[in-house]
């Protein structure tokens, strides 16, 4: 077996019987970015010198019966997460310098669990997008493609592309990411691999690049619920740090997944139904239904009413915060700072924005400048925070009859790099299966389920009561069973 | 009769209201660890939150909650147990986040109220409408360089409360009045030290005026005046300026304006035109804040004892309403007369702090913080007096000795042999010879002249160096006078 071909947990075993060490792991993944990076650009920075001296020191540790939850496990870090002494870009030229001097809650427990860093992953820009396209680093390309069309080249999703593609190109054993609306989920589901969005507190924000605060949450990417699982283990928990992670003991996630889904009562909320869905998304849902019953679940329909408003909604809160968080890549304590001779204050805020943001940041920025302005505020931010509490109680109210609700991941299989992107709306649609979990802080865990008829992954999504993921991955693990989804990327290592 | 400016119309109101900015004591800030100490080298109580670092998160200080819910207990106002944050976006290059963390549509402290008292004794109430907490900016430096501005970050994220005032004052006096009891107020409670000149205390004022009977005219607001004396001038200044616009038939605008000081007027900053618009919206990355009440009322059981209680309690000593305004002006003040009160005539106490006391600080430029003498040794100055050692004249002199050497009044007296002489004998013996060296004088006295009465009082005190008991050489002049 290729060392890049384990899963974590099979890693974990092997590394625990001694048939294979952590420099050898982690020089399996190293060579397989040296080949496969220079296509996928899951990439945008590979510390292979310090994935090396970490391995080595794990390895140490391990033979001094040192052993830690990752022990030895090489990773992928979304290049949002500030590392100490390693530059961190969040996708943008703005920060294409910018050598964080701390490293953030979530990275720093991953490695005091002993974890090994591959690098810094692709993203969108700043985290905004869906499909990798935006980051200043340019496009990640996903390592699956259509079988009956192999040339072109498919986006991994977004906006944690890069995380994504890189796990499912078996670069990496797992990655962060994060999701504001879907940016976990989506590109699992496009790449074929599992990812988690926990519920809103449960990883600490602290040191993460700011998108959306009310809706940004940390969570793992990795090739199973159980992976996933593992490393969810390692990243949660309460920081003082963060005003917002939540007071609350970390469960044990693994051994949840393995609890059975008898008796649990699950939810197909029919406003998911949309016109004009892809007829296997329809068929794929169903089955995984029909899997999740056959296990001994009840399947009941429910009722999310203001569902259909979740897109609009986000569209208006997540770029109003964006505006405010952004406010800060203003040239004059770090990053990229533009001037001319004569510049003034406000001539070095517009030359450094302009050079420093790209295209779909800008016009994140604009539109929430927009709609926190005097005049329609009511209109729009109050209005949208007004639907969310709606949207809140709409899953409250659901969650008094169910246990978890089970939805597709995306409305589509990957799409092509130069498809959507002349129209922001049409882009914005992937995230209408998601984001209603961010608006609501809800957990919710992508699991790849099939392959549609080009032959490209395609995810369902289950969505848990608040801080409630043992369920989350007592149902995501059934269906990864049931699904016994073994496609493989044409790009990966090892291969 | 109210205050009014006479106009070429006729007389004209003023309607005065107060923002002030009061920087909180405590050992960090608002919403990060770094310290807070006045006058550190630039930049050097910075840290990453402070600087709007990628990633940071703010994290409430307790301390700087709880000072703001003892200065609102100490303004009679009201605790919200549930308040909230939220941002103020506006970009400039001394504020790191490009947003303020302040609190808009939900404050920690709600109305209150204070009085005031003014030169003529009248009292007045000012109702105070909100206290919010909020973190201040850092410094932008344009002195330092020909073509650069330098920024300095100490004071960024610092905690303030800002203390809006109802637009209940009517004369500069009274503003002035408001921001003297707010100062006295905030010492008391340790909550501000309120050193204007170090910044740690500013006001906007909030000018407009009118005809009797009128409802409130357009106000302009004055940011920033770092005075007592200033926001009386300020408010003189634009309220003079708007009558001048109303009376030439023209409108006052609504608009921000500075004080220039050393001009004594009002300067156009900026318009509401181009007034900020700051985009308002509920800090994401802060929780609302939740009080519990009995937090509140344990911090309200701790309170120290608030200068008008403490001028009540003075009144009832036996001080008169004046002397007992003076000297709790200031916590220092009053903890200085109570140290030379204790055990002793209060009112000869007040006596010597306000006048002999008081004049010593004004001569040699000192405070009563760091005082010329020490309460304790101008107490045992007291005793000297009240059991006879001393006379009023000879403790003055023992007094400007203690002011010289800084040494207690009983080795003063013991050195230079002051004490006075209460020996009947003594005195008599001293008169028999002013009497005799003045006989004519005392012919005409016995004639009928009995103001020469003073003359012998005088002389006699005079050849005993002033060490005479001033009853006692009345007396043994009169009677030996009467022959």
């Amino acid at each position: 077996m290729h060392p890049t071909d384990f899963t974590l947990r099979g890693a974990l075993d092997a590394l625990t019987e001694g048939t294979i060490s952590s420099v050898e792991l982690t020089q399996a993944h190293l060579d397989g970015i040296a080949k496969l990076n220079p296509r996928l650009n899951a990439y945008v920075t590979v510390t292979a010198e310090k994935a090396l001296a970490a391995a080595r020191a794990s390895d140490e540790r391990r033979a001094a019966g040192q052993v830690g939850a990752l022990e030895g496990i090489p990773l992928a870090i979304k290049d949002l997460f500030c590392t100490a002494g390693t530059r961190t870009t969040a996708g943008s030229r703005i920060l294409d310098s910018f050598v964080p001097p701390y490293e953030s809650t979530v990275s720093q427990k991953l490695l005091d669990d002993g974890a090994v860093f591959l690098g810094k992953a692709n993203l969108d820009e700043f985290a905004m997008g869906s499909s990798n396209t935006t980051s200043a680093s340019g496009p990640v390309e996903n390592p699956w493609s259509r079988a009956n069309d192999p040339d072109t080249r498919l986006v991994p999703g977004g906006s944690s592309g890069g995380s994504a593609a890189a796990v499912a190109a078996r670069l990496a054993l797992g990655a962060t990411a994060t999701d504001t609306g879907g940016s976990i989920r989506q590109p699992a589901a496009f790449c074929g691999i599992a990812g988690i969005k926990p519920t809103y507190g449960r990883c600490s924000r602290f040191g993460i690049v700011a998108f959306a605060s009310s809706l940004d949450q940390a969570g793992p990417v990795a090739r199973t619920v159980e992976d996933c699982a593992i490393l969810l283990k390692s990243m949660a928990g309460f920081d003082p740090k963060d005003s917002t992670s939540a007071d609350l003991p970390v469960p044990d996630f693994a051994r949840a997944c393995e609890r059975g889904v008898k008796g649990l009562r699950i939810g197909v909320p029919k406003e998911y139904r949309l016109d004009g869905m892809a007829p296997e998304i329809v068929a794929l849902w169903e089955q995984g239904l029909q899997w999740l019953r056959d296990a001994g679940a009840e399947t009941v329909e429910i009722s999310l009413p203001h569902a259909k408003y979740a897109l609009p909604t986000y569209y208006i809160v997540a770029p109003a915060e964006a505006s405010s968080n952004l406010a800060r890549y203003d040239g004059v304590r770090f990053g990229t700072r533009v001037t001319e001779p004569g510049s003034d204050l406000r001539d070095l805020y517009e030359r450094t924005r302009a050079a420093g943001f790209g295209p779909e940041v800008r016009r994140r920025i604009m539109i929430g400048t927009y709609v926190l302005s005097a005049g329609y505020y009511d209109a729009y931010y109050l209005k949208a925070q007004k639907v969310r509490a709606l949207i809140r109680r709409d899953f409250e109210n659901a969650y008094a009859a169910v246990d978890a609700i089970v939805t597709p991941a995306t409305p589509s299989a990957a799409f092509g790099m130069n498809e959507k992107q002349d129209d922001p709306v049409a882009m914005y649609l992937n995230d209408i299966f998601t984001v209603t979990a961010n608006l609501a802080g809800l957990p919710g865990l992508a699991v790849p389920a099939g392959l549609d008829a080009q032959g490209l992954p395609l995810g369902l999504q289950v969505i848990g009561r608040a801080f409630d993921e043992e369920t989350v991955f007592a149902v995501g693990r059934t269906l990864e069973r049931a699904a016994d989804f073994t496609a493989l990327p044409r790009l990966r290592a090892g291969a | 009769m109210s205050y009014t400016i006479e106009g070429r119309t006729g007389p004209w109101e003023l309607v005065i209201g107060l923002e002030i900015h009061a920087q909180v004591i405590s050992e960090a800030k608002l919403f990060s660890g770094a310290a807070t100490e006045f006058g550190a080298e630039p930049n050097s109580q910075v840290s990453f939150i402070d600087a709007g670092f990628p990633g940071m998160l703010p994290v409430i200080n307790a301390e700087c909650v709880a000072q703001a819910v003892r200065t609102g207990l100490g303004l009679n106002a009201q605790v919200n147990l549930w308040s909230r944050f939220d941002r103020k976006n506006y970009f400039y290059a001394d504020l790191p986040q490009g947003f303020q963390i302040s609190q808009f549509a939900h404050p920690i402290i709600g109305e209150g109220a204070v009085e005031i008292t003014l030169a003529d004794g009248v009292t007045k109430t000012i109702g105070i409408t909100r206290l919010h907490l909020e973190q201040d900016a850092g410094k932008s430096l344009h002195d330092q360089h020909a073509t650069k501005s330098f920024i300095d970050l100490n004071r960024s994220g610092v905690a303030l409360m800002e203390i809006v005032s109802e637009p209940d004052m009517r004369s500069p006096e009274e503003a002035g009045a408001y921001l003297t009891k707010i100062r006295q107020i905030l010492r008391y409670l340790g909550t501000c030290d309120g050193n204007m000149d170090e910044g740690s205390m500013r006001a906007d004022v909030n000018v407009s005026v009118r005809k009797a009977g009128e409802g409130f005219r357009t106000r302009c607001e004055v940011k920033n005046v770092n005075s007592i004396r200033f926001v009386m001038q300020a408010v003189e200044a634009e309220a003079r300026r708007q009558i001048e616009v109303w009376e030439a038939g023209d409108e006052v605008f609504q608009e921000t304006r500075l004080f220039d000081t050393a001009r004594g007027i009002t300067r156009s900053m900026r318009s509401k035109e181009d007034a900020h618009d700051y985009r308002y919206f509920p800090e994401p990355d802060l929780p609302p804040l939740v009080l519990e009440s009995d937090w509140v009322e344990a911090l309200k059981a701790a309170l120290p004892e608030l200068p008008d209680v403490r001028r009540a309690r003075y009144v009832a000593m036996g001080l008169s309403p004046y002397d007992a305004h003076v000297l709790t002006l200031e916590k220092e003040t009053a903890v200085f007369f109570e140290t030379v009160a204790k055990g002793r005539d209060a009112k000869l106490a007040a006596n010597w702090v306000t006048g002999d006391f008081f004049a010593a600080l004004n001569r040699l430029k000192r405070d009563v913080a760091d005082p010329p003498v020490t309460a304790e040794n101008l107490g045992a100055l007291l005793d000297l007096i009240s059991d006879k050692t001393l006379s009023g004249s000879l403790a003055k002199q023992v007094f400007e000795a203690m002011l010289e050497t800084g040494k207690a009044p009983g080795e003063i007296v013991e050195e230079r042999g002051l004490k006075q002489v209460t020996d009947t004998g003594a005195i008599e013996a001293v008169v028999a010879q002013v009497m005799a060296a003045n006989a004519d004088k005392v012919a005409e006295y016995r004639s009928g002249k009995e103001k020469l009465f003073g003359f012998f009082v005088g002389q006699t005190m005079k050849a005993m160096q002033g060490k005479g008991n001033p009853a006692l050489v009345n007396e043994v002049v009169k009677t030996a006078l009467a022959g």
